[in-house]
């Protein structure tokens, strides 16, 4: 695939396994088993030097407990304040729901490609998240918001299990307000639930979209990915024009280790975000 | 692996308790816990030791966080004890052959029980055993196994760690095959043409046998996606006698779903 | 040749060398002639290796064994860092690089081709690895040209042999009566200089080295011509026109459940390959997690570790993982590094306890495709 990558300011490209100290200056719990860590560099000089453009990802390191790939959430023009949203789920993340405010961690990053946001000025974009995937392109709606006017329409479709998973519920409406059409939608609504029930891919047939000025933009379950995916080419737009995520084990965001390969990419240095041009061939070959 | 302290069983905020229980079985996987010595301080400091009839005679009530079983269901009794065991147990991890796979004494669910009774016994009537002897996960639902004959103490001892700070334990289940090649052991089945379980079974001794140019003889049980028909094969077309491959595979392991069943076929083809 | 020896342990090489061990040729610590494998031969077949005694056979007609530089320039295992929890924050000790540079004499042109591929992941990249750099800089090869190839042998087909011409410092060619020596570097020749005994031959030596290569390189190329003897092992060779394509177009071909029905998913084909590179990073600590080693260690695509996701393991059987180690190694390969990742060594068919031969495999899938 051999994109061109930026080494970023805050990693060492002759010693990338350099970590920085970073300590948890906020904790934000989003969702049952999900919470958000504000982190602050502790040398104001990396602090100063990092940046992020949206859809890239930082290796959380919990020492003794392991490392692992956490999509960064939070504004790319504002790096200071670096947000990840993380699911307890394995054991490093579990480690880190143990974790207070003022506790250190080591980071290393950011790592890996970015949604290409910047190329799609004048255009219109659907974002189409499932579950936790709303986390990788929250930045997207950040840079969106900080610069409306620059883009066409905008609908972000988010979908998630039930409504006690929704993320960022408190955001919705401000994300309106800046003329992001938002569609949300639950797998299984509950008592209060008076918004829409099924699959986020469901969601497009509500949308009028022009397939030339689209661009669209997809994190989540691959499965849901895949029916965004069909549903964006029944629409006719240019498979270089669908943008997926690709989720698969990073162990090291080099591209030494070789456990994230797909296909020719690595998905720790040539992705996460890859169009679906790269990946048409693999996505639908099974146990690939 | 969630860590082991966040709510201890017994609800204090005491150190969190492992207790050591034995079935059908030699001690010997009990005494890896005893063999840690550098380590064993550096434990008992860190876990309340409460139940441990070989280490301690003072024994706690449980639960307890962490239990350790060795051994096999041979009889009713323990069929029924090992339930009780598992109420009792917050994290119960299987230690060994006998309490993965059903251990060596597994041979005799091969074999009637009720004549070897006959045979070996003076009063045949005072034994009270079960036709077969089988794992402890085929009775409870088990949180972990550490295999082997007997296991590795440093094993354990990853395990007690990962258990204390919460990490995922460092047990691949890969094959033997990579342990040989980490240390640069020639491969024996390659090189001499020893007929050796090492590629269908799984890691763990660190390839003690083949470094010392003898076979594996599967102590750790099968591999993950352990292909033992294939490999049998092999050393059948290059002049193994099918009754020593029966016998290589019908070992401390003989029990564990994979090797039972290409022992079995081997055992069958060669009857049929 | 012990002149050789002697003048790199003089430069403060520590030098390895081919020797007999278990029965097979490996690389280990060398300090005299005596421990090279003279008058040894290798027999090599899918999942066979015999040592046999040859009267005419001189230091170097074995060809390659179970190890690889692989083992010296990125070890099996390996600490990154080690870290110590002091006051709520963690110092981080980097690695430390003092080890003797190594010299190892036997390195075949496939070898030196597989550690160009090993160069271009760890050096090449955006990142670098900085054990493996500092293992590479200091590394002196003392190359050998093969004048015997095993049947697993395919270097021929892959372009990577069997004549080194370059990534050496020394690359010996052993005649019947003397040791003709290229140079390959500004140090191999200040190496050479220091050599005892050591003196410049007539041209003619030079000229009966190369014909002993391209007698080798004629006779490998003629295998597709001229049938193995009977009883013999098949001759190996790989056609390699359009094989990025031909496996990627085949993803979904019957073959690859056929060849997991004998793959053992052992990973030796792995271990064994000199330019496969997966690797693990874990955790090693003490009781309470205050001291704490990062170690490195050689893994391999056929574990499930290696695909493994909070949501499951991506590669679940072994007819998965196989497809995934031979379309990586023969075609993504060549999109992540634009080489292939094979040099034809052979080492994967010989050390597959099934002798599971991927030369057959991607000729078995050729066929039914046409």
């Amino acid at each position: 695939m051999k994109p061109n990558i930026q080494v970023a300011a805050t990693v060492d490209a002759a010693n990338p396994w350099a970590t920085h100290a970073v300590r948890i200056r906020a904790i934000e719990q989003e969702v049952s088993d999900v919470a958000s860590y504000e982190l602050e560099f502790e040398d104001s000089a990396v602090a100063e030097r990092f940046h992020f453009v949206p859809g890239q990802f930082n290796m959380l390191y919990l020492p003794g407990i392991g490392e692992s790939a956490i999509s960064i959430s939070s504004d790319p023009d504002v790096p200071q304040r670096l947000l990840h949203t993380v699911r307890a789920v394995g054991s490093v993340t579990r480690a880190l729901a143990r974790k207070q405010i003022g506790d250190q961690l080591l980071l290393r990053g950011p790592f890996g490609s970015a949604w290409p946001v910047d190329l799609f000025r004048g255009q219109d974009i659907v974002i189409a998240a499932g579950g936790l995937g709303l986390a990788p392109v929250r930045p997207v709606i950040h840079y969106i918001m900080n610069r409306r006017g620059e883009f066409g329409k905008v609908w972000l479709l988010y979908g998630a299990r039930s409504p006690d998973d929704l993320l960022y519920t408190s955001q919705y409406d401000c994300w309106r307000e800046t003329d992001i059409e938002t569609h949300i939608t639950v797998d299984l609504g509950d008592n209060q639930w008076k918004g829409n029930i099924g699959v986020v891919p469901s969601l497009f047939e509500r949308l009028q979209l022009d397939a030339s000025l689209t661009r669209v933009l997809t994190c989540g379950p691959e499965i849901m990915m895949r029916f965004v995916i069909a549903e964006c080419l029944a629409q006719k737009i240019d498979p270089k024009h669908i943008f997926v995520s690709m989720e698969r084990n990073m162990n090291c965001a080099l591209g030494f280790c070789g456990h994230c390969q797909l296909g020719p990419a690595f998905v720790c240095k040539d992705g996460p975000v890859f169009t679906y041009e790269q990946m048409e061939p693999y996505l639908n070959v099974e146990d690939f | 692996m969630s860590k082991i302290s966040e709510q201890h069983a017994t609800g204090s905020t005491s150190k969190p308790t492992l207790a050591v229980f034995k079935f059908a079985s030699c001690y010997g996987c009990q005494l890896s816990l005893l063999d840690a010595e550098d380590e064993l301080l550096a434990i008992a400091h860190q876990i309340e030791i409460a139940y441990f009839l070989e280490a301690r005679t003072r024994a706690l009530e449980g639960p307890y966080d962490i239990g350790l079983v060795e051994g096999s269901i041979t009889t009713e009794h323990d069929a029924e004890r090992i339930r009780e065991i598992r109420r009792q147990c917050r994290f119960l991890v299987t230690i060994g052959a006998c309490a993965t796979a059903g251990g060596i004494q597994a041979l005799r669910n091969w074999s009637d029980v009720g004549e070897f009774i006959q045979q070996v016994y003076a009063t045949p009537g005072y034994i009270s055993t079960l036709a077969t002897s089988t794992a402890i996960t085929d009775h409870v639902p088990v949180d972990f196994e550490l295999r082997g004959c007997p296991i590795n103490t440093a094993q354990l001892v990853e395990l007690i760690t990962s258990l204390l700070i919460g990490r995922t334990p460092r047990v691949p289940n890969y094959s033997v095959c990579i342990e040989c090649k980490l240390r640069g052991t020639v491969c024996v089945a390659v090189a001499q043409g020893i007929s050796c379980l090492g590629p269908v079974t799984q890691a763990g001794c660190g390839a003690i046998c083949p470094s010392f140019n003898r076979e594996c003889f599967g102590c750790y049980g099968p591999q993950e996606l352990a292909n033992v028909t294939s490999l049998c094969e092999r050393y059948e077309e290059r002049g193994e006698p099918r009754d020593h491959l029966v016998r290589l595979v019908r070992n401390f392991n003989g029990y564990a779903p994979a090797f039972r069943a290409a022992g079995d076929a081997l055992e069958e083809e060669s009857h049929g | 040749m012990q002149g050789l020896i002697d003048a790199l342990k003089e430069d403060g090489y520590r030098v390895i060398g081919p020797q007999v061990a278990d029965g097979a040729v490996v690389y280990d610590e060398l300090e005299s002639l005596e421990q090279l494998p003279l008058g040894v031969i290798d027999e090599q077949d899918g999942g066979v290796y015999r040592l046999a005694r040859r009267q005419d056979a001189g230091y170097f007609d074995h060809v390659v064994g179970p190890h690889s530089l692989k083992r010296y320039l990125f070890p099996p295992q390996e600490t990154l860092q080690q870290l110590q929890l002091k006051d709520g924050g963690w110092r981080v000790e980097p690695q430390q690089f003092d080890e003797p540079p190594l010299a190892v004499i036997g390195p075949r042109s496939c070898d030196l081709h597989a550690m160009a591929i090993q160069d271009r992941v760890f050096l090449e990249g955006p990142y670098v690895d900085p054990g493996y750099r500092a293992r590479r800089e200091g590394l002196f090869v003392v190359s050998v040209q093969c004048r015997r190839a095993a049947a697993t042998c395919f270097c021929h087909s892959m372009k990577t042999g069997p004549r080194a011409d370059h990534g050496f410092d020394l690359a010996l060619s052993e005649l019947d009566d003397c040791f003709a020596i290229e140079v390959g570097s500004e140090r191999g020749g200040r190496i050479l200089a220091a050599v005892d005994g050591w003196k410049p031959g007539a041209p003619t030596i030079v000229d009966r080295a190369n014909d002993q290569s391209s007698q080798l390189e004629r006779s490998m190329e003629q295998r597709s011509t001229t049938e193995a003897a009977p009883g013999a092992p098949k001759l190996r060779q790989l056609d390699t026109q359009d094989l990025r394509d031909l496996l990627l177009n085949n993803l979904d071909h019957p073959r690859w459940e056929q060849v997991a029905d004998r793959c053992l998913a052992c990973a030796n084909c792995t271990m064994v390959c000199p330019t496969c590179f997966c690797s693990s990073v874990s955790e090693v600590s003490d009781l309470t997690n205050e001291h704490v080693r990062r170690e490195r260690t050689w893994t391999s695509c056929f574990t499930a570790e290696h695909s493994f996701l909070t949501s499951g393991v991506v590669r679940n059987s072994t007819a998965a993982r196989y497809r995934q180690w031979l379309t990586h190694k023969l075609s993504t390969w060549i999109d992540q590094f634009d080489s292939s990742g094979c040099v034809g060594c052979g080492r994967c068919i010989t050390w597959c306890p099934v002798g599971i031969d991927l030369t057959e495999e991607v000729a078995a899938i050729r066929e039914t495709t046409k």
